[in-house]
């Protein structure tokens, strides 16, 4: 019987010949992956249980990237434990702000992560690692205190569902419009416990930052991972960035899924997700008027050059409408360089919006954009849940970049043909 | 494996860890401070409310969202001994399990037991008994590999006796 993808990664790395769906393995892992909110925990445990070493200290990335630079004394501290950990342990991948970047656009950037990789990640949007064909799932602080410790990561075999992608993307329509879709038609909880597998002709043209994307949101239909097969289109992006060997793997052709799913891109207009689940879709075109406070342009789900190249395109020669904050925040530093050199920054900066460096910030509420009871926002963030941003009577909106920015100009949720 | 006994408070489908604990508060992991927030964006006051021992019974797909374990760990420090759901969101089961908060997927019991009740589950076999009326509800148990985590106490634990630290 044919293998997928997934159960081909989570074998090798289980040392098996093969695996099933519903098998309990030990598997080891490529990159263990942490970050300010969740490393701390993860250190005490650490430290709880005595443990003196981490089992490679090449094989651990902890980044300070969501209440940073510091919001405040008690993520200072958070920071500060992360940083003396790192230190101690001689961890070769720990980023400081400035040398950073929010994590799931900066680890592929950097070659961290490569296709053939398990990945772990004690953030639940490390599943974004799976458009370059690799296994990454969200796992808990414990989960990575043990890991790093072990080297190994206790995982069910998922059941795999498939998407086909047929046809070509509708004007101004880009992966993040594919997964607010799919997610719309199979709910937050539609492939609880699974994996996602991406493919079909759409997927064969689509660059890699949609792919991100796409991958980035699985969790938000609840799967364990989301899998692009690499192809040429990943191989170009990763051959001058990988600095260790990596394998490539394709699912077979008699591989069994438990669903398959076919779309039309014809039916896919840019999506809107509204409050309070990302599955809460509507097309651009039924969207009534509702007025907005705020725009938020970044996050690991779009804050990639791309997209803030499509942001760029609706807003040369525009300003931000009187009543709306556009905050764009780029996902990395070097993103943020290339935004420079191709000028997007400028017009941003013309169209009045605030560039803040790199950061999860607002996405979670955190800081550099917290909203007030009330209040509206328009975001290429991934989760709208109540509070999500700020006050627990404030609502997100999800939506692609072009029509978040398109939004910002028109002060209301607008169409970027619009414009 | 041991008896639980409690009154419920019940919830729907889709509580995501974004209201089980808002992430203005993950600038700790003090499980105590965590607990004052807990669930305050739907149920102001919760954490007052709370006796310790009570359960929670939910729907589909409980602690969605984020990976955050201050989610179980805010709960657990709330007093709440256990939740039983319709299904949990995989990164919470893991959290769960992970951190010995007790957990159960029984979605005839979700159905049927209602808030304020008090209720038994017996956490070795499954079965959980509403103990007003007396009816008794079983849920699947957990595959042997689960249950031995849970038996040493959660993975730490499992890790140590497995490391010998």
């Amino acid at each position: 019987m044919g293998r997928t993808i997934t159960e081909k990664i989570l074998a090798a790395h289980a040392g098996l010949a093969e695996v099933h769906p519903g098998e309990l393995i030990k598997a080891k892992v490529d990159i263990a992956l942490g970050n300010d909110v969740t490393a701390p925990l993860a250190i005490d445990e650490f430290e709880k249980a005595g443990a003196q070493k981490v089992f490679d200290p090449n094989k651990i990335v902890l980044i300070p990237d969501h209440f940073t630079p510091n919001k405040d004394i008690k993520s200072a501290q958070l920071c500060l434990k992360m940083r003396r950990f790192a230190k101690a342990q001689g961890l070769r991948h720990y980023y400081e702000v400035g040398r950073m970047g929010i994590e799931h656009a900066f680890l592929p950037e950097q070659g961290l992560v490569l296709p053939g990789d398990l990945i772990i990640g004690a953030d639940s949007h490390t599943c974004t690692y799976g458009a370059l064909g690799a296994f990454a799932t969200g796992i808990g602080s414990t989960d990575l205190a043990a890991a790093m410790i072990t080297g190994e990561v206790w995982l069910k075999v998922p059941e795999s569902i498939k998407f086909i992608f047929w046809g070509k993307l509708r004007p101004w329509v880009s992966g993040k419009d594919l997964i607010l879709y799919t997610i719309g038609k199979i709910g937050v909880d539609g492939a609880l416990y699974q994996a996602m597998e991406f493919v079909g002709e759409v997927m064969d043209q689509l660059d890699m930052d949609s792919r991100f994307t796409m991958a980035n949101m699985a969790i938000e239909a609840g799967a364990k991972n989301g899998i692009i097969a690499p192809d040429n289109i990943t191989l170009a992006y990763v051959k001058s960035r990988a600095q260790r060997n990596f394998k490539l793997y394709q699912s077979d052709k008699e591989a069994s899924y438990k669903t398959v799913y076919e779309f039309d891109a014809a039916d896919i207009e840019p999506q809107v997700a509204f409050p309070s689940l990302p599955a809460n879709t509507m097309p651009i075109s039924q969207v009534p008027n509702i007025s907005i406070d705020q725009v938020i342009i970044g996050s690991c789900t779009n804050g990639r050059l791309s997209d803030l190249r499509v942001a760029a395109q609706v807003l040369q020669g525009h300003k931000v409408h009187p009543d709306v904050r556009l905050i764009i925040i780029p996902a990395t530093q070097d993103i943020y360089r290339q935004a420079l050199i191709a000028g997007y920054i400028e017009i941003f900066l013309d169209a009045q919006a605030v560039i803040s460096t790199p950061t999860c910030g607002p996405c979670l509420g955190g800081h550099m954009g917290v909203l007030a009871e009330g209040e509206r926002a328009v975001a290429t963030t991934n989760r709208n849940f109540v509070g999500r941003m700020g006050d627990s009577r404030s609502e997100v909106y999800l939506t692609n970049p072009a029509v978040a920015a398109a939004s910002a100009i028109m002060g209301r949720i607008a169409n970027p043909e619009e414009i | 494996m041991k008896i639980i006994e409690g009154r419920v408070w019940k919830f729907g489908d889709n509580i995501d860890t974004d209201v089980i604990i808002p992430a203005r508060y993950l600038n700790t992991s003090d499980p105590e401070e965590l607990a004052k927030h807990c669930m305050e964006d739907i149920d102001s006051g919760f954490s007052k409310k709370v006796r310790k021992g009570d359960l929670i019974v939910a729907g589909d797909n409980f602690g969605c969202g984020s990976s955050r374990e201050h989610a179980p760990i805010a709960i657990k420090a709330a007093g709440i001994a256990g939740i039983i759901a319709r299904s949990f969101a995989r990164i919470f089961f893991r959290n769960a399990i992970n951190i010995g908060l007790p957990i159960i997927e029984c979605p005839e019991a979700v159905d049927k037991i209602e808030s304020d009740t008090l209720i038994r589950i017996d956490l070795s076999s499954g079965l959980i008994t509403d103990i007003r009326n007396g009816k008794s509800y079983r849920a699947t148990p957990f595959p042997p590999f689960m249950q031995e985590l849970i038996a040493a106490g959660g993975l730490m634990n499992y890790v140590m006796l497995q490391q010998r630290l």
